[in-house]
């Protein structure tokens, strides 16, 4: 079976990830309303027609000329590897614009086709496109598709077959301004007469990109005998364009040039029947969302009500879980006979699991809320609204993107922080992703909150954590801004794309695929570290220790003596086991913050994964004691063991601290290497460490 | 007059772009050049942000940025 290796290229929000789907009936990619939801370049593979279709989803760029990384990912794909169809994906509601990046495509040489995306809602607006007049002028087939409704998909398959099977592209007919042109011409007449012909550029071809300095060009041409020649005319030609345009600055010379194409382009084959009535709209919403009074207060609002239903909305359903888990560990205990076997899989296995699991409906419901932030286009009215105020503290607006991801998890954020185009600004971003409460602290959060201020008040508690930690990390970031990464700015430019309505598909993709991946944790990463933490709570044995309070028990006839000598048995058995030595050893380090050495351990199996901590609470907080079948079990026996001043501090201490393995693995990826993360582990732990200790003083 | 003297409401063609490479490079793949159309459509408070409408695209601008574009209004 032969392979067509096509790569989709396209701005942001133009639906290139939802038009994969569309095409592949693939459902595993992220879709998002705000720029840069494809970090890296996705690859899907699919069968058409007896043909294997490889697709590369590159990251959405406004141009592939630019500095930021997406944009370099972008250009040198495109630039460097091997490839034979390009899907250029344009948003059909903002041709003129999308027509830029096209114009620049268009120089790589390669087959090309272009997908109008968006076709139903351009319909809905009242536009229409003369997809035969592009075709004329572009060069390249065009086609109207609605990745929504999958509309002209079908179609979009088989000019790619057809464009596939074409030798060679054809030429286009752009035409650029009377002075350009007239360049244009005279050098086109002089290579002609020079019988001169380059690689598989015509005459034409040549002297465009001549005449905008193409960087390639120049140097592949600079050994050729002909550029000697040239070198004079290239030189008058350019001082006529300076003149024409104003300025000596070529590069401006061809966005200028760019800009008056594309907006000629449109006004050939774009005609608006009706006033657009979807651009109204977004007006309308944007004078109350962004309004200059109004907005930041709602943003507030919005974002204390996902808390609060967070919270609230996944009480009821975390009880349920809850309950299910311990009638499930009884139900499975009782079959059991074997006393060690039990205890790994009743005390180990499903406590630790059943743990973790119940947290499942504030994640899914958390992670629905910033989906729909994200596909309603809201995010970057967040951005555009928190620029003046994370300016200040010398992060960019733009970051409010990846550290709002960072709520949900620290992974996609650090990728997400790749938008940001100063390496500055994304590194500080990237130092304080953690900063914002990933979902896996969520639990222990709830967990505390529950037991030490009550279900009521819980739901402020949590919000109150949520934004001392982010405010937290905006002063950081402005000592990061003023300590370390010292100097200038990057700018501020971004697109507001239109509000739309969230999808349900999108929204259900998200969740879906993020609480799939919770759940495997839980059954994979989890199950383990439980089985391990067990273990080490469990042995060595102690058969001596066991002795001497057997034959305590048996002298003594008072049941509740006896009860008493049991606990007093089980805890001195958990100090001794392996457990409590590395906890016991450690403990020094951390006694100054109120941790006892049960915390201590619990904070460390949290280095590998969040989700650990409470497990590791459960584990070791329920073999002490009698096993409370009520479900707020665990909750009870922190309150009963951990004293308010420590249980605060304890709070703090995980808001800061490095997150979990896998996040530290992808943080030292985008931020360029494993010293960063030695640098990113000193200090959260130092600052951990710091603030720790002053919650704990002032509260004791 | 500067981009960042226009208030809500206000419409402009731009005259001159004057900042450095990187932001024009930017600013050119959104439309923005010298004899673009714009329409301010709000701003945030003390103009730290402006939103302008520039072919049909709505665009996010910091205040800093949008002094350095000369325009003039219509």
């Amino acid at each position: 079976m032969d392979t067509i290796k096509i790569v989709l290229a396209g701005q942001p929000n133009v639906g290139k990830s939802m038009l994969i789907n569309a095409m592949s009936g693939s459902n595993g990619l992220k879709v998002g309303n705000f720029s840069g939801v494809t970090v890296e370049k996705t690859e899907v593979c699919f069968e058409h027609h007896c043909h294997m279709m490889e697709m590369v989803d590159l990251p959405g760029t406004y141009s592939i000329r630019g500095f930021s990384q997406e944009e370099k990912v972008a250009h040198n794909y495109l630039q460097g590897e091997e490839y034979d169809v390009i899907i250029n994906v344009l948003d059909s509601t903002h041709l003129q614009r999308n027509l830029l990046l096209t114009l620049e495509l268009l120089k790589l040489n390669k087959k090309m086709v272009l997908a109008l995306n968006m076709a139903d809602e351009a319909k809905k607006e009242g536009i229409e496109i003369d997809v035969k007049q592009i075709e004329a002028i572009i060069g390249v087939p065009v086609v109207l598709v609605s990745a929504n409704t999958k509309m002209g998909v079908e179609e979009l398959l088989e000019k790619i077959h057809e464009v596939a099977d074409n030798p060679k592209r054809e030429d286009s007919n752009i035409v650029y301004s009377d002075a350009v042109e007239e360049e244009i011409l005279d050098l086109v007449q002089f290579i002609d007469a020079k019988g001169f012909s380059f690689r598989d550029l015509s005459s034409r071809e040549i002297a465009i990109r001549l005449i905008f300095e193409d960087k390639d060009l120049y140097k592949e041409l600079h050994d050729e005998p002909i550029m000697m020649e040239l070198q004079p005319r290239l030189i008058s030609a350019l001082e006529h364009l300076y003149l024409h345009h104003e300025t000596k600055n070529v590069q401006e010379i061809k966005y200028n040039e760019y800009n008056a194409i594309a907006r000629g382009i449109r006004m050939e084959t774009v005609s608006c029947k009706r006033n657009r009535g979807g651009k109204n709209r977004t007006k309308k919403i944007d004078d109350i969302m962004i309004n200059k009074y109004l907005g930041i207060p709602i943003f507030l609002f919005l974002m204390w009500g996902l808390f609060q239903l967070t919270f609230k909305l996944g009480a009821m359903p975390m009880d349920w879980i809850d309950a299910g888990v311990g009638a499930f560990g009884d139900w499975i205990g009782s079959t059991i006979s074997n006393e060690s076997l039990k205890s790994v899989i009743v005390d180990g296995i499903i406590a630790g699991v059943g743990a973790v699991l119940m947290f499942l409906p504030n994640i899914i419901i958390l992670y629905i809320g910033i989906a729909l932030l994200e596909t309603t286009g809201y995010m970057s009215r967040v951005a555009f609204l928190l620029d003046g105020f994370f300016h200040k503290f010398g992060l960019h607006g733009k970051s409010f993107i990846p550290l709002v991801t960072g709520f949900g998890c620290s992974v996609p954020a650090y990728m997400a922080a790749r938008t940001l185009k100063s390496e500055k600004d994304r590194l500080i971003t990237l130092f304080i992703i953690g900063f914002m409460s990933c979902g896996a602290r969520l639990p222990i959060y709830v967990l505390f909150a529950g037991a030490f201020f009550g279900a009521e008040k819980a739901g402020n508690i949590l919000f109150v954590i949520y934004i001392s930690g982010a405010l937290l990390g905006l002063i950081m970031a402005k000592v990061l801004r003023v300590v370390v990464f010292k100097g200038d700015d990057e700018p501020f430019v971004m697109e507001m794309p239109k509000y739309r309505l969230p999808s349900f598909i999108l929204v259900w993709h998200t969740v879906y695929n993020n609480a799939k991946s919770y759940v495997k944790k839980a059954g994979t990463f989890i199950l383990g570290a439980s089985i391990l933490i067990w273990a080490l709570a469990t042995y060595p044995n102690q058969p001596l220790l066991e002795k001497s309070y057997a034959s305590k028990i048996e002298q003594i006839k008072d049941t509740q003596k006896i009860s008493q000598l049991e606990n007093e048995l089980k805890m001195k058995k958990l100090e001794n086991s392996y457990l409590g030595q590395i906890g016991k050893a450690s403990e020094p380090f951390f006694a100054p913050l109120g941790f006892d050495w049960r915390m201590t351990v619990a904070l460390e199996a949290g280095l590998a994964a969040k989700e650990v901590v409470v497990s590791t609470l459960g584990v070791l907080y329920a073999i002490g004691d009698e096993v409370d079948e009520t479900s707020n079990a665990l909750s009870n026996e922190l309150k009963a063991n951990i004293s308010f001043a420590s249980a605060m501090a304890f709070i703090v201490f995980v808001m800061i601290y490095l997150p979990c393995l896998a996040a530290s693995m992808v943080f030292a990826k985008e931020a360029g290497g494993y010293k960063y993360l030695v640098y990113l582990f000193i200090f959260t732990t130092v600052t951990a460490w710091i603030l720790s200790f002053i919650t704990y003083q002032i509260l004791i | 007059m500067k981009l960042s003297d226009l208030h809500k409401g206000d419409s402009a063609l731009i005259k001159k772009i004057e900042t450095q490479e990187a932001l024009k490079t930017r600013l050119a793949s959104f439309g923005v050049v010298r004899g673009s159309k714009l329409t301010i459509e709000a701003c945030s408070i003390g103009k730290q942000t402006m939103e302008i409408l520039v072919d049909g695209t709505l665009i996010g601008l910091r205040g800093e940025e949008a002094k350095q574009i000369e325009v003039e209004k219509i």
